[in-house]
């Protein structure tokens, strides 16, 4: 199997990962359920991921690091957690995102404006690129917060974090920022991009097990749980504990995926997000400059802007995309993703939301060959129509 | 199985410090550092004589507390409450 789906997970992860959770699984007890050793062990475990979170994120301290079991979860205890509070109050609240944006996003949004908050959408062109001028043009009175992606998981398109947090800095808005198609690839730092919220998933970049993923809490932040529950901590108080991470945490923590995370953040520091980075855009660079001439292809999103997310959406002139993602499971055992990609504005923005589109994505451990048989893969199938 | 039974299951009690804090990141912040300066002491459960709740606190016998200064000014803004307890 060729294996281009990175962007929905990382199937190949490093051995160091796959060993961590396997000794964790005989290992650890249950974070701060208790004292003794099996129970600190994870507590330890827990913790330590807390501090690498902390560190690649530039986030002010690890215990402003909460474990979620995905950015979806994420996303959900952020929106919910800091907005709906303010339109329980009966205060006005209008908020900011973009086109570009995926249902983990989206959806919470529309939640709250079922109850009364207003949504303004930064308007993508053809390109799925955005105007920041357009983006604060926005702005008004009442808004409270910008909500958006680093990146497209469409067009690998990538958001202007710095030009996003000063635009919220300069009006006093909360930023939160989804980081699923980017967390352990782009350098990414709270503090100095103004960033008050950040959502990451484990499974991704990131390298982790599924059901990993959290939040980093900037210090000005105050968020209400959306779980209650066990907390390990004040347990004859009514309500959930006020400090973080406790605060986010209601329930039993995924000691043993976290402990692969954990593994996954390490193999990150070791190897160098950088050299990963670049080479993932080798990869993903060679095989648009591989494809884009082929007859009848249509390839999306922005390639004159650099650095982006290593992802290559592509249509086929008179091929549905279910068609030729099946055709290329199917013939050429290449895994590939077709259809909507949770993402309905951005493909609206293309032209693509009746036909969708095939998402080809790329992780580090794909090689030249993999991406050289997906081009002739695509040709043969181009020519043969 | 072999269990390893102290023969002397009444354990002899002493003066400790008994140090809680804001959250458990900052008890396992705070056993890090003790750990990587082999400084003294160790986390437990938080006595019943501080909080019927759970959660974890660092202790360490009461003549060995001055050499946790250095420790608790760096970790001052997590630190709950220091008791002294007989333990």
């Amino acid at each position: 199997m060729i294996y281009l789906d990175n962007a929905a997970t990382t199937l190949k992860k490093p051995e160091s990962v796959i060993r961590a959770v396997t000794e964790a699984m005989g290992a650890l007890g249950n974070v701060s359920r208790g004292v003794h050793g099996a129970s600190l062990a994870a507590a330890r475990v827990v913790y330590q991921a807390r501090e690498a979170a902390a560190r690649m994120f530039g986030c002010p301290g690890p215990e402003r690091v909460a474990f979620t079991c995905n950015v979806t979860e994420a996303l959900n205890v952020a929106i919910e957690g800091i907005f709906a509070p303010m339109l329980e109050k009966g205060e006005p609240v209008h908020l900011v995102s973009t086109d570009l944006e995926h249902n983990s996003v989206l959806r919470p949004l529309y939640r709250l404006e079922e109850r009364g908050a207003a949504l303004s959408f930064a308007a993508a062109d053809e390109k799925g690129r955005i105007s920041y001028e357009k983006l604060e043009s926005l702005i008004g009175p009442d808004t409270r917060g910008i909500v958006c992606t680093h990146a497209s998981n469409l067009t690998g398109n990538l958001l202007d974090l710095v030009k996003i947090g000063e635009i919220a800095r300069r009006h006093g808005l909360c930023l939160i920022v989804d980081a699923a198609q980017t967390a352990g690839v782009f350098p990414i730092d709270m503090v100095k991009m103004g960033i008050d919220v950040l959502c990451f998933t484990g499974h991704k970049s990131l390298m982790g097990p599924q059901g990993t993923g959290g939040l980093c809490v900037g210090e000005e932040v105050t968020i209400r749980p959306l779980k209650v529950g066990g907390s390990g901590v004040h347990s004859y108080d009514r309500r959930q504990p006020d400090s973080l991470p406790e605060a986010l945490e209601a329930g039993t923590v995924n000691a043993h995926g976290i402990a692969g995370l954990l593994a996954g953040f390490s193999w990150i520091e070791e190897t160098g997000m950088e050299k990963i980075r670049k080479r993932e855009m080798e990869l993903a660079i060679g095989f648009y400059e591989g494809l884009r001439r082929i007859p009848g292809i249509t390839v999306y999103g922005d390639w004159e802007t650099l650095p982006r997310a290593p992802i290559v959406t592509v249509n086929l002139e008179q091929m549905d995309a279910g068609e030729l993602a099946d055709l290329l499971w199917t013939d050429y055992e290449i895994a590939v993703r077709a259809g909507a990609h949770c993402a309905p504005r951005m493909h609206r923005a293309l032209g693509t939301d009746r036909s969708g589109a095939v998402r080809f994505s790329f992780s580090v451990f794909n090689t030249e060959e993999e991406a050289a048989a997906a081009v002739r893969a695509l040709r043969e199938i181009a020519g043969q129509r | 199985m072999n269990l390893k039974v102290r023969k002397n299951a009444v354990r002899e009690k002493t003066w400790k410090l008994v140090v809680t804090f804001q959250n458990t990141a900052g008890a396992l912040a705070m056993e890090s550092f003790c750990m990587e300066r082999q400084l003294p002491g160790r986390l437990i459960p938080v006595p019943r004589q501080i909080s019927a709740g759970c959660g974890m606190a660092w202790c360490v016998a009461w003549e060995e507390r001055e050499l946790l200064g250095e420790a608790l000014s760096r970790f001052a803004g997590q630190v709950q409450e220091q008791h002294r307890l007989w333990l």
